[in-house]
């Protein structure tokens, strides 16, 4: 085959199920010879933060933000049908009786498919989220340009 | 049919079974025939679908009783 068709995925909300949207796309376009890459903007940064450790801000109100959103794979929470967590819980539990990869485990494949993980700066520098917040497969800080310049030759681009 | 190799996706569902597929295709080699036996049914649409955007081989698709198998040619590198 010639060069490699691009799949660029915008991920601006950090919703449990819009995630696992996300991540199905990205490792099946990486099965089907897919170069794909995501780019995390706002909410969608809480999927990629660790899941243990502080974070460090600078400012009251940046301090407020990231203990109040804090963020991490396994803290997401389901768009609907949340309940205050019960919603959530039992959407986990069924996953994991059909035996369904977790975030956690999507984040881990789409890593060693190749599958570009960038975080926005605009977004970091807002929320006062520092680079260490992020987990490993995190690749780079990018913004609009570097996603506009994937989406431009890519084939199939999403907002998610 | 008859197989060089066997992947086994009975109780995965979208998208492991075409996840596991692309994984095992690296182990083949060209011209061999992988079989993948699965219970999701939207492995039918998705195969061959993989097969065209990879273009390898959907040779064939079985269905007996809950379960479906599924004959992949690998025609390239």
């Amino acid at each position: 085959m010639a060069e490699k068709e691009k799949l660029t995925i915008v991920v601006f909300s950090g919703d449990l199920d819009r995630a696992l949207a996300a991540f199905i796309l990205a490792t099946t376009g990486a099965s089907m010879g897919m170069e794909v890459s995501m780019f995390f903007t706002f909410w969608g940064l809480n999927i990629i933060k660790k899941n243990r450790g502080g974070i460090k801000s600078k400012g009251l109100m940046r301090k407020m933000l990231n203990f109040m959103n804090r963020g991490g794979s396994q803290r997401l929470k389901l768009s609907k049908f949340n309940m205050f967590g019960l919603g959530t819980w039992m959407m986990k539990r069924l996953m994991k009786e059909m035996n369904y990869p977790s975030i956690d485990d999507f984040i881990t494949m789409a890593h060693q498919m190749g599958v570009k993980l960038v975080a926005c700066t605009t977004t970091c520098g807002i929320m006062g989220i520092p680079e260490d917040a992020f987990r490993s497969e995190v690749e780079s800080l990018a913004g609009a340009a570097y996603f506009l310049g994937e989406a431009r030759d890519a084939r199939v681009a999403l907002f998610i | 049919m008859k197989a060089d190799h066997t992947l086994d996706c009975v109780g995965l569902y979208c998208p492991m079974p075409i996840v596991k597929t692309a994984e095992k295709f690296k182990e083949l080699k060209t011209g061999e025939v992988l079989e993948v036996v699965a219970d999701d049914k939207g492995i039918k649409k998705d195969m061959p679908a993989w097969c065209q955007a990879t273009g390898h081989e959907c040779l064939e698709i079985e269905e007996e009783g809950g379960e479906i198998k599924v004959y992949v040619k690998k025609t390239h590198e």
